[in-house]
């Protein structure tokens, strides 16, 4: 189209430092959000190993390759790194920072030394749950929910895993903080709130979840921690304290963090499927305001961890029914997604491919969900690998198959290069093919009564066991497959245009990569952000 | 320098540094709310107990601090108009003042805690395993929220001294003060819940 105009992208080196200082002292949004990017594949790769340690364990009954205490330490690393270091912040620090500030129209976030201070902080809060592995008396082995009684009174290095995860509470609360405040008073002349793309509109949300229940975790945390030191008593029967109540305090907090997780994941989506659709989304209103219904409802609906725990039958029935009722706004969300590609011009492009893979994997994950959150079904499948095979389809198969479409969608934008799209489509396949072979038979196998977290299993599960684990296999080699096709394309790839899907937000009227200021005259926005026909 | 000024003008957004700094206010008062929540259930469960806990505090340190708190509160809040209305020196002065406010407010507290270790009464101790369960809890309580907000005092103190020396910088100046606005806010906050605390821990009895 228009020929390129000499520039400086935020790629080069501009600051007061060179190499590495040059980076680790930037402001930029998009710098920063690649150092996030970096961070978070990096601890990825580590909780993936560890997943893939247990599933070897579980190839035969028995022992396989370790004992019982190491398999718990495992299985609460990789919940602690997945959970509060890699799909917590995962889209919103990542593409969150990378975009949300140029798709409104801006040049940087509303507080960009906060910013960058908060990807220190989950720097902080990364080591300590690092470091809580190899220090101390062993890794924790309480699961990541660190449940009381058990947490209050094991051994192992519960302090210091709980401390970082409190540090990197402390670091979600920042970026919330810092997007709510963007998206308020940094949205581009003319871009009212109806004509915001709704990636900034699922970061809205899940902003405001972020702010108003990591608060919770944090006391709670803290407690936890102050249980363990000084003997306070909240959570200890025999001092009056209950357990319970750790649990109800620690879920008002994590049922709400599966939407810091989920949101932006459908965020993505919404963007990813008018671009390759070439039409306008279906909708735009409900999807907008279906994001602050999930959060607002998910606020109100921890309960329904605890079915099994000890509550009245009043609060248990309450909880059930508003589980049921969050269904609604996601399912809004589908609906949607689908009406949007009726009759719309599809280019079966990555993206897409692992958008179409999202939806599918995010409707099994959802209709089960619903199964746990009837009381009388929840009661039978309760702790088993049911449960399991639940939460990776919504957090592996929602939010990291959507880190994954928002890579490849991304990617030409992020570096100005392009991947080899036979090569990524291969991937996106071997992915969806492991994935489905890795966690469907859980499903089976929780529903015979194959219990999680045991690192044994009697011998009539072993089918099941051992097709999972080829699934995670199969998962593996799909994963590096993709990453090696990325890395080549970064280095070896050819240019990438300016806009290479025909996307319409304004991340795509700027050159590839962006330059340092997003814009060089701020953009005026008339229209409406999927304006295809 | 002025061209220094003028690029700090550009990105400037008092509105925004306020909104921001009035949802980090909300991200601690939830913070303590879940210790409010904690509150709540255990004293609906141990009443008497609770009762017991309540009359080994002491209520005439308690209002001291009380006092203190208001008063310091009343100080930022003056140094505040009057860096608006030009007075650098007074403004640091009265900065200083809620610096040494919330000090002897610390030194109070001191003596509180050292009293009651004095006692035996701290969380774990001999003498107050002994006790009923909710006066148990009740006393971890005390610590717990007592301590968390000890915390924030020192915070306090610190961001304030930041605010002076920013102000004897001029970094803050009669036309650009919302970071003392907002450092004045946060020292608020910490007013307010001890406004909160001082009556759940020592005036329900």
């Amino acid at each position: 189209m228009t020929t390129t105009v000499p520039y400086k992208s935020y790629l080069e080196p501009h600051g007061k430092y060179r190499g590495l200082l040059d980076w680790l002292t930037s402001t930029d949004h998009k710098r920063i959000g690649l150092m996030y990017m970096y961070a978070i594949g990096a601890f990825f790769m580590i909780g993936v190993i560890l997943g893939l340690l247990m599933r070897i364990e579980l190839f035969s009954p028995g022992e396989t390759i370790m004992g019982p205490q190491t398999y718990n330490g495992i299985f609460t690393v990789h919940g602690v790194i997945m959970i509060f270091m890699v799909v917590i912040p995962g889209l919103s620090a990542v593409f969150g920072n990378l975009f949300m500030p140029i798709m409104i129209g801006a040049k940087d976030v509303a507080f960009p030394r906060l910013n960058l201070f908060s990807w220190y902080i989950f720097i902080v809060g990364a080591i300590l749950a690092v470091l809580s592995q190899f220090t101390g008396n062993g890794p924790p082995d309480t699961g990541w929910t660190f449940y009381a009684p058990y947490s209050t009174q094991t051994g192992t290095n519960v302090i210091m895993a709980v401390t970082a995860a409190f540090v990197l509470g402390f670091s979600s609360i920042l970026t919330g903080l810092n997007f709510i405040v963007t998206i308020h008073r940094m949205r581009a002349p003319g871009m009212t709130w109806f004509k915001m793309p709704l990636f900034p509109w699922a970061l809205y949300s899940t902003a405001w979840i972020q702010l108003l229940a990591t608060p919770i975790v944090g006391i709670t945390l803290l407690m936890l921690i102050a249980e363990r030191l000084f003997r306070i008593g909240f959570f200890d029967p025999a001092l009056g304290g209950d357990p319970i109540l750790f649990q109800h305090l620690f879920w008002i907090y994590s049922h709400p963090a599966v939407y810091v997780m989920i949101l932006p994941a459908m965020g993505v989506i919404t963007e990813i499927i008018p671009t390759f659709c070439q039409r306008k989304v279906f909708g735009y209103k409900a999807i907008a305001l279906s994001s602050i219904a999930i959060a607002g409802v998910g606020y109100l609906v921890w309960g329904h961890h605890m079915f099994t725990s000890g509550m009245s039958f009043t609060a248990r029935w309450v909880f059930s029914f508003l589980t049921f009722i969050v269904a609604v706004p996601s399912a809004i969300k589908v609906f949607n997604w689908v009406a949007t590609m009726y009759k719309g011009s599809i280019a079966l492009k990555t993206p897409f491919l692992y958008s179409v893979a999202f939806i599918f994997l995010f409707m099994i994950g959802g209709l089960t969900g619903l199964s746990l959150g009837s009381l009388a079904t929840d009661v039978h499948v309760h702790d088993t690998a049911y449960v399991v095979a639940h939460f990776h389809y919504i957090i592996f198969g929602g939010m990291g198959f959507a880190f994954f479409a928002a890579l490849h969608y991304w990617f030409p934008k992020m570096y100005g290069k392009m991947y080899n799209e036979r090569v990524a489509d291969i991937a996106s396949l071997i992915i969806f093919i492991g994935f489905n072979i890795l966690y469907f038979p859980q499903f089976v196998l929780g529903l015979q009564g194959m219990p999680r977290r045991y690192f044994d299993y009697l011998p009539q599960f072993e089918t099941g066991e051992i097709l999972s684990t080829i699934g995670g296999f199969i998962l593996f080699a799909g994963l590096i497959l993709m990453i090696g096709n990325l890395i080549r394309g970064h280095s070896k790839g050819k240019q990438a245009p300016e806009n290479p899907w025909g996307g319409k937000t304004l991340e795509w009227t700027i050159p590839s990569p962006p330059p340092i200021e997003n814009f060089d005259t701020p953009p005026v926005v008339r229209k409406e952000p999927y304006d295809y026909e | 320098m002025s061209d220094v000024a003028l690029k700090h003008d550009e990105h400037r957004d008092d509105i925004g540094a306020k909104l921001g700094m009035w949802l980090f206010i909300f991200t601690e008062l939830l913070l303590f709310g879940g210790l409010f929540l904690v509150y709540a259930v255990y004293r609906n469960i141990y009443p008497e107990d609770f009762h017991l806990g309540a009359l080994q505090l002491n209520v005439t340190l308690g209002t001291l601090n009380t006092v203190v708190l208001l008063i310091s509160s009343m100080t930022v809040a003056m140094s505040i108009t009057a860096i608006q209305k030009g007075n650098r020196k007074l403004s640091m002065q009265l900065v200083l003042l809620t610096v040494l406010l919330a000090f002897v407010f610390l030194v109070n507290k001191y003596f509180e805690w050292g009293a009651k270790f004095e006692h035996d009464l701290y969380p774990g101790s001999d003498l107050v395993l002994q006790f009923k369960r909710g006066t148990i809890i009740f006393f971890g309580l005390y610590f717990f929220m007592t301590g968390l907000h000890m915390f924030h005092v020192i915070v306090g103190m610190v961001v304030l001294m930041v605010m002076w020396f920013k102000l004897k910088n001029k970094t803050i100046n009669p036309d650009d003060n919302v970071l003392l606005e907002n450092g004045g806010l946060y020292w608020h906050l910490v007013d307010l819940i001890w406004i909160f605390l001082f009556p759940l821990l020592y005036l329900i009895t």
